[in-house]
């Protein structure tokens, strides 16, 4: 079971998700900051003189911590998840300008895949039970259809080719690394996550292969829209081109408050639901603190009434947190998928069918 | 959620240069702010799809494209509908779907190139996730007959589904409408070939959509508005219900088909099926019968005069009647204890209701004027009755809400703008001290510390006005002034109050006024109870960021060099050409000319803008919001120009001027005495565009479309200045013994249009006679309003020349003041402000374009050349700039 061949492992990942409730794990950062590393641990002995300061650059843990990241994400699929996800979530050149290390970021896709991949061969000896790696790719620190510059609204600090390159590079690295299906998440600028699709369909182009395509994006407020104005269903008609594997959303919310946007995804979707939340909304620390039991029955509703396929945490969410979750939706049956009619469907930033 | 489902989608074509004059002007002007209000206004009107098209000659379309895009997604009220990406470039269709972050519409694919073009471009689209319009076109042609319109979209259809995977429902075919009734019996067939294609598509092709662009099958009854609009209904009428689902219909061009004459439609209605062989002929037998019947006068409805008194009073100054208004006065004062209760009571109930209709936009600036009008006589009437009353008793008069001093700067002698925005106030019962044109910052000063005034209000038109602005806000802070100070005119932007105009005042504060709708809201927070410490607080905080990003902002655009520029100059191919010789050179003066020859050459959209009317002539009068009110102006318009030529008001001038000259060192024009061209005359000097170019577009200069000195051809350049503003004057006067504000505005706009028509009509005889390229040319209005002719006449101190300094040269050469009356102020501007001047060029690539901002290094050259110093060059060309100047 665990030297399955890819495309194996692709069918049997549509096989459990026509089942069952997956789960994905929570967040990264929250368990890397638990190691409390300096910059000497960041660094490690191969950067030892690199130029600026790295720590925070936690993609870098892939390079020179491997042994962190993989009991991190072992932490999390003995905990209960199906599908971990790699430490990619910054791994782009564009993102890793920051801390000018746009060299490695090809490196870091493959790196942080194959240690997943590593994890997910450990967990599934133990207890026999398939265990999937999504690639993640991040939204990047720019945004393509938002100017920086209040004075000049058509300036743009990153165009659309820029972002097509830099996924290329990263989508190629986790390919490379064993990634199972690849994740689009965070997303809070449509057109990011049009490059990172336009980068996914070109490389599996390339390759002659696909691998099932996750996409989620962040409302980041109460007016239920994306950082770059569209409304969750116009999000959706923006990127179904690419017949998604899933569509959810991620970050910025609570579950309590998410609940009414991922219903909005599944009512125009013929594809997979997904959510991860955070554990409620920051306090004035900026902490979040919603236990394991709150975050579980408020996800563990959303599986109750058919609204998810898959279900994880995001910010503030720990292993605790994913038991909590994987106990509440075990035997919940997954939403099913409904066909919709056949319409062209365009967007703004509002929707706009015709059929 | 738009649920557009068995109805009709109409697409927003107004973003379109090829299709809109008005928006390609704007881009060409690189004027966006105006552009985005198109694009707003069409989503505003209803628009569900809004078509973006930049495909002009004279345009970098892929970076016009891509601006507008980036631009639009930044505005919310715009970018909430999808965008439909308009070219035939391939290359500009591809950077504006890499600028879109909703599901988009390519207009369009075609078999023109071939298929395997076609299948490239699909699979593009497909991968940016983007629905097609396809066009049945094919190598052979585009489609005209019923069956090449089917077969191409059959087959496209295949390769679409077949080969490419494409969603069916995401595809759009266009099977071409064309021209019928044109007079060729080809044509006859072409809307029942469409409408029975349709038929098929929607039958065969599952989930396919069909549009069009409607406005064509009308083509050949230009002009008559009334027949068209009848020919896109029932065109539409039976193309619907044959399952066209989209299309680009202007809906103020379009009739209800019930509603149009049975006679009308039924020969239309032949016309469109093609039901008969006369059907043309018989459509022309009575199409002139329905030309322009919007004009028609309605009866005088006088019902509302039985009305009390205090209505009636209302009704007038809402409806800008001014024939009752004495009478009626009269009938109040009688009723009232004091005359000052009249303006206290009915009058400013009046004006209370004027104010909220305009602040609602249910009444327009013009009608607002006209209110005003009839306030004045109201008051007028009952002032010799409040002095008599002051006389007596002592009692005082109105209390104003606040006295505004209101002045053109120095060296400015624009005022219209100024002038409205005085009746506005007044409207408001503000008191307004105008001072004119051309004041000094010492007289200004003077005068509103006499007057005692709440706030000073300065308007300017040309770009050195700017400066001065500055310099009155320095004068303020000298002399202690504290009250606020409103900055406006055309070249006044909010940047630029907040960057340059501001910073100079510190012990007060400038604020930037849009229009004259905006001037009321503003004073009256200024002066309201708190408004001092509050709103002006505010602005203040704005402002402030405002200065700090633009301070932080990098620079426009990549610049190159001036020499990288040169390198890539316009070139024209001179080897083959003969520059055409002038019938004379020197100058020629024309005295007296002849009014009624200008009227035909008026471009009437600029009239309405100068109202704050925004809209196209003649559309204009189809706007369901304000037709009415346009249509109103318009006939007012018409009654006064009747008399200005009648009674010949206004004198026009004009003197226009050849000489022989060539371009020397790239960027200049040097002028010869004579043909032997050995003796200096004197010299132009041009800018030249330093934007870096992605593409094969030059960096122009004006001196690229005269012929190089080395190239041994003798050519010649042309000027020209032209006014109709001696005589306007006398009558302004007169209007403003009358209190006419309505009557002296109009007349000011009036002179204007007819100075540039004067402009374009002595260029029109130009280009025919005087200088004689075009001897059979033969333009309608509208083409020449589009500047269809070779050769172009640009201004000095406008975007292809911004340098004002440039215009002492021309009036030299032409001994403007001398031959045309037209001085030239400190700030160069003209004298009578009605007045155009310019510089002719006639080789047939001469093209208007931006000079855009410019670099230090081509500014110092500039300055060299022309003999200025660096800092006086800076000075004049301080807002095209690309740097912060040392003397800054």
């Amino acid at each position: 079971m665990t030297d399955l061949s890819r495309e194996e492992r692709v069918a049997k990942f549509y096989e459990e998700a026509a089942k069952r409730i997956l789960v994905l794990d929570g967040a990264m950062g929250t368990m890397i900051q638990g190691y409390k590393l300096e910059e000497a641990d960041y660094r490690g002995d191969r950067f030892i003189d690199h130029a600026i300061d790295v720590k925070g650059n936690n993609e870098l843990i892939s390079l020179v911590q491997k042994d962190i990241l993989r009991d991190i994400h072992l932490e999390y699929y003995r905990a209960g998840c199906d599908i971990a996800e790699t430490n990619t979530f910054g791994a782009t050149v564009v993102a890793q300008g920051d801390y000018e290390m746009e060299s490695l970021a090809y490196e870091m896709n493959v790196e942080s895949a194959k240690i997943a991949r590593e994890a997910a061969a450990l967990a599934q000896a133990e207890d026999g039970k398939i265990r999937f790696v999504a690639g993640v790719l991040g939204p990047t620190n720019r945004t393509a259809s938002i100017s920086p510059d209040v004075n000049d609204p058509a300036f743009r600090n990153i165009t659309y080719d820029a972002l097509v390159d830099a996924y290329t590079s990263a989508v190629k690295g986790l390919i490379e690394g064993g990634a199972d299906t690849l994740l689009v998440e965070t997303i809070f600028d449509t057109l990011n996550a049009k490059a990172a699709l336009h980068a996914i369909q070109d490389v599996f182009e390339e390759c002659g292969f696909e691998l099932p395509i996750m996409i989620s994006g962040t409302i980041t407020d109460l007016s239920g829209r994306l950082l770059s104005g569209q409304t969750a269903e116009a999000f959706w008609y923006s990127v179904r081109h690419v017949k998604p594997f899933s569509i959810g959303l991620n970050c910025a919310l609570g579950a309590e408050q998410m609940r009414q946007y991922i219903a909005d995804l599944g009512r125009v979707s013929d594809a997979l639901v997904s959510a991860h939340p955070n554990a409620g909304l920051p306090n004035e620390f900026g902490e979040y603190d919603e236990t394991p039991e709150m975050m579980s029955g408020l996800v563990g509703e959303f599986a109750q009434s058919g609204l998810v396929n898959i279900l994880g945490g995001c910010c503030g969410t720990t292993p605790a947190h994913i038991k909590a979750i994987a106990e509440a939706v075990e035997g919940v049956a997954p939403r099913t998928v409904r066909e919709t009619e056949t319409a062209m469907r365009l967007s703004g930033l509002e929707p706009f069918v015709h059929a | 959620m738009n649920d557009a489902s068995s109805s009709f989608i109409n697409v927003g074509e107004r973003t379109n240069v090829t299709g809109s004059a008005r928006f390609k002007k704007l881009i060409l002007n690189d004027d966006y702010e105006a552009a985005l209000g198109v694009a707003r206004q069409q989503v505003e009107n209803g628009a569900q799809i809004i078509d973006i098209n930049m495909d002009e000659g004279m345009l970098d379309s892929e970076a016009a494209m891509v601006r507008f895009l980036n631009l639009i997604a930044s505005e919310p009220d715009i970018s909430r509908v999808p965008i439909m990406v308009d070219s035939s470039k391939w290359s500009v269709i591809e950077a504006g779907l890499k600028c879109i972050q909703g599901k988009p519409i390519v207009n369009s694919i075609s078999l023109k190139e071939g298929e395997e073009a076609f299948l490239h471009h699909a699979r593009l689209c497909k991968r940016f996730g983007a629905a097609v319009v396809v066009m049945a076109f094919d190598t052979v042609g585009q489609a005209d007959t019923e069956d090449r319109k089917y077969e191409i979209c059959e087959r496209s259809y295949k390769l679409l589904t077949e080969k490419v995977g494409f969603p069916p429902e995401d595809i759009i075919f266009d099977p071409n409408i064309f021209a019928v009734a044109t007079g060729i019996e080809e044509h006859n067939n072409y809307g029942v070939d469409f409408i029975n294609a349709t038929k098929r598509i929607r039958e065969n092709l599952p989930h396919a959509h069909v549009s069009g662009g409607v406005s064509n099958v009308s083509f050949s009854f230009r002009g008559n508005d009334l027949v068209r609009e009848a020919m896109h209904s029932v065109f539409l009428y039976h193309a619907i219900r044959a399952g066209m689902d989209m299309g680009i219909v202007n809906a103020g061009q379009l009739a209800i088909y019930e509603d149009i004459d049975p006679e009308l439609r039924e020969r239309v209605e032949d016309v469109i099926l093609n039901r008969r062989e006369d059907a043309t002929d018989r459509l022309l037998e009575i199409a002139e019968q329905f030309r322009g019947e919007g004009g028609k006068k309605r009866e005088e409805d006088l019902s509302w005069r039985e009305v009390p008194v205090g209505e009636r009073l209302t009704h007038s100054l809402v409806k800008g009647i001014n024939a009752f208004i004495e009478e009626d006065t009269e009938e109040a004062r009688l009723q009232f204890d004091r005359p000052l209760h009249v303006i206290e009571g009915p009058l400013m109930d009046g004006m209370n209701v004027v104010g909220d209709l305009f602040g609602e936009g249910k009444m327009f600036l013009p009608q607002v004027v006209k209110s005003a009008r009839v306030m004045k006589q109201a008051v007028a009437y009952l002032m010799p009755f409040m002095e008599k009353e002051k006389e007596n008793t002592g009692a005082t008069g109105v209390e104003s809400a606040g006295k505004v001093l209101m002045a053109t700067v120095k060296g400015d002698v624009h005022d219209i703008g100024k002038n409205i925005v005085g009746v506005v106030l007044q409207c408001n019962n503000f008191e307004v001290v105008d001072l004119g044109v051309m004041v000094p910052a010492a007289t200004i000063l003077e005068e509103a510390k006499k007057e005692k005034v709440d706030i000073i209000g300065l308007s300017g038109l040309i770009t050195p006005s700017l400066d001065e602005m500055c310099h009155v806000a320095a004068e303020m802070e000298r002399l202690d002034f504290d009250i606020p100070l409103l900055i406006g005119g055309a070249t006044t932007s909010k940047v630029h109050t907040a960057v340059k105009v501001d910073p100079n005042y510190s012990k007060g504060q400038a604020v930037y006024v849009t229009d004259a709708s905006r001037a009321v809201g503003v004073a009256r927070n200024l002066l309201a109870g708190d408004g001092r410490t509050n709103y002006q607080a505010e602005i203040a905080d704005d402002y402030k960021k405002m200065a700090e990003a633009h301070a932080k902002k990098q620079q426009v655009g990549p610049r190159v060099s001036i020499q990288g520029a040169r390198d890539n100059k316009y070139s024209i191919d001179w080897s083959d050409y003969v520059p055409p010789r002038p019938s004379f050179l020197g100058t020629k003066t024309f005295e007296e000319y002849d009014l009624e020859k200008l009227v035909p050459n008026i471009d009437w959209t600029p009239f309405f803008s100068t109202w704050e009317m925004k809209g196209t002539y003649p559309r204009i009068f189809e706007d369901n919001v304000r037709g009415a009110a346009a249509r109103e102006l318009f006939d007012d318009a018409q009654v006064m120009l009747a008399k200005i030529v009648e009674e010949k008001w206004l004198r026009p001038k004009a003197v226009i001027g050849f000489w022989p000259a060539n371009q020397i060192n790239h960027d200049d024009i040097e002028l010869y005495t004579d043909e032997t061209r050995d003796t200096h005359l004197t010299m132009f000097h041009t800018l030249r565009q330093q934007m870096a170019r992605k593409n094969d577009r030059a960096n122009f200069a004006l001196s690229d479309f005269v012929a190089p000195i080395d190239s041994g051809l003798a050519d010649y350049v042309g000027g020209f200045a032209v006014t109709t503003g001696h005589g306007e004057e006398n009558h302004a006067e007169r209007f403003k013994a009358d209190k006419d504000d309505y009557s002296g505005i109009m007349l000011s706009a009036l002179a204007d249009r007819l100075a540039e028509a004067f402009a374009e009509h002595m260029h029109g005889r130009v280009r025919r006679e005087f200088w004689g390229y075009a001897p059979n040319e033969n333009f309608s209005n509208e083409e020449l309003i589009k500047e269809a002719y070779d050769g172009i006449r640009p201004a000095p101190g406008y975007p292809a020349q911004p340098d004002h300094t440039e215009k002492g040269t021309l009036f030299n050469l032409l001994d403007a003041e001398k031959q045309a009356g037209i001085k030239l102020t400190e700030s160069y501007a003209m004298w009578p402000g009605s007045s155009v001047s310019g510089i002719y060029f006639s080789h047939p690539e001469a093209q208007y374009f931006g000079v855009g901002k410019i670099q230090e290094d081509q500014v110092k050259d500039y300055a060299a050349r022309k003999g200025m110093s660096l800092k006086e060059c800076e000075k004049w060309l301080a807002p095209m700039l690309n740097y912060r100047p040392e003397s800054d």
